[in-house]
């Protein structure tokens, strides 16, 4: 079935955002939230592969006329990994924060302070 | 907003969500069958244009190499923003907690010290060659430095990455990639161009401007992991 690694993707998406919608722990938040955006590298790497071709790495010996599957959304995954990796350093950051001031990180009961 | 009101809300959202997904997934070129002719493009005259065995390395550090520029500054960023949350005055004559674990953990940790270093930078290093470069490099020369600390030793950890030398570092590493590409304009040509000689198709020497791109990215990204997890063990070490 060709259409199974993007339901891949909107599985991957789903169920982080379920996970975000249900936490009771901000730290599981930010987790789920990097769930989610792995959904956006299975896409990008599924869309880019073209059957039967390889890494788009052509050393000694590897004819450029092989071909190979398409290196730019590679790069774009790339740039997608550390830009989730710095977001999660950031919110898991503000965790902490959030810990010292309000003495929790369950996401209900902070609400409940506030009021 | 209760509980139940919110998984209702979110089952009927998800749900509309999941048909718009497959919805428009059916649109999409056929898995395994993607025509992007810019990629088909870049696998052919990356070999002769750049010199470069790896083309992934010259979309990132060449062909989109402005688009890594920004990327390098959302870390830098980033990894100063924690630094910001999470840094405070702290006592450093204060004898951390340094727990003593066990034996076999402290042995094997420190014995993969030196091999992760090294495959680090064997990863940065051979970037624009085989698969790797200074992104994926450089979180694994960070993961040598943390190595120290899972070994039990926090003071090794904090003594191999004392804060202002990982922050000049990490300033570096961003500023050399920005100045790589005002130093092309200086040499005649665009920001960002590859004005360097290009060198020899499949040795370190290739690539032009794309293995000191390369190289910044590795230190920026080293110590930038390194500094990320200094905050966060400090947080642990040094409990308020």
């Amino acid at each position: 079935m060709t259409l199974l690694p993007y339901l891949l993707a909107a599985w991957l998406f789903l169920v982080g955002l379920y996970g975000v919608v249900t936490s009771r722990h901000l730290v599981h938040l930010v987790i789920c939230l990097s769930v989610m955006q792995s959904a956006t590298y299975v896409l990008l790497l599924a869309i880019g592969y073209r059957s039967g071709k390889k890494a788009p790495i052509f050393t000694a010996g590897v004819p450029v006329k092989v071909g190979a599957v398409d290196p730019v959304v590679q790069a774009l995954t790339l740039t997608d990994v550390v830009v989730s990796v710095t977001g999660v350093a950031l919110l898991l950051a503000l965790v902490v924060e959030i810990w010292k001031r309000a003495g929790t990180v369950d996401p209900d009961r902070l609400r409940r302070k506030e009021s | 907003m209760s509980r139940n009101v919110r998984l209702g809300l979110f089952a009927a959202a998800g749900a509309m969500l999941a048909a718009l997904l497959v919805w428009g997934f059916t649109g999409l070129p056929a898995f395994g069958d993607f025509q992007g002719e810019y990629g088909w493009i870049l696998n052919d005259a990356a070999g002769h244009e750049r010199h470069v065995t790896n083309v992934v390395a010259s979309v990132v550090f060449d062909y989109r190499g402005f688009d890594t520029l920004g990327e390098e500054f959302i870390l830098f960023a980033a990894a100063i923003g924690v630094a910001l949350l999470l840094r405070e005055a702290r006592d450093d004559r204060e004898r951390p907690r340094d727990e003593v674990r066990s034996d076999a953990v402290r042995a094997v940790g420190l014995m993969l010290v030196g091999p992760t270093v090294v495959v680090g930078l064997y990863l940065v290093a051979h970037g624009y060659l085989t698969p790797g470069g200074g992104f994926q490099g450089g979180v694994a020369v960070a993961a040598g430095v943390v190595l120290l600390y899972a070994a039990g030793r926090y003071r090794a950890y904090s003594a191999a990455s004392p804060h202002g030398l990982v922050e000049l570092a990490e300033g570096a590493g961003a500023g050399a990639y920005a100045a790589v590409g005002v130093a092309a304009l200086f040499a005649g040509g665009l920001f960002l161009e590859n004005v360097v000689e290009l060198g020899t198709r499949g040795t370190l020497a290739s690539g032009g401007t794309i293995p000191i791109l390369n190289a910044a990215a590795g230190l920026e990204v080293t110590a930038a992991v390194v500094l990320l997890l200094h905050e966060f063990l400090e947080e642990v070490m040094y409990p308020a």
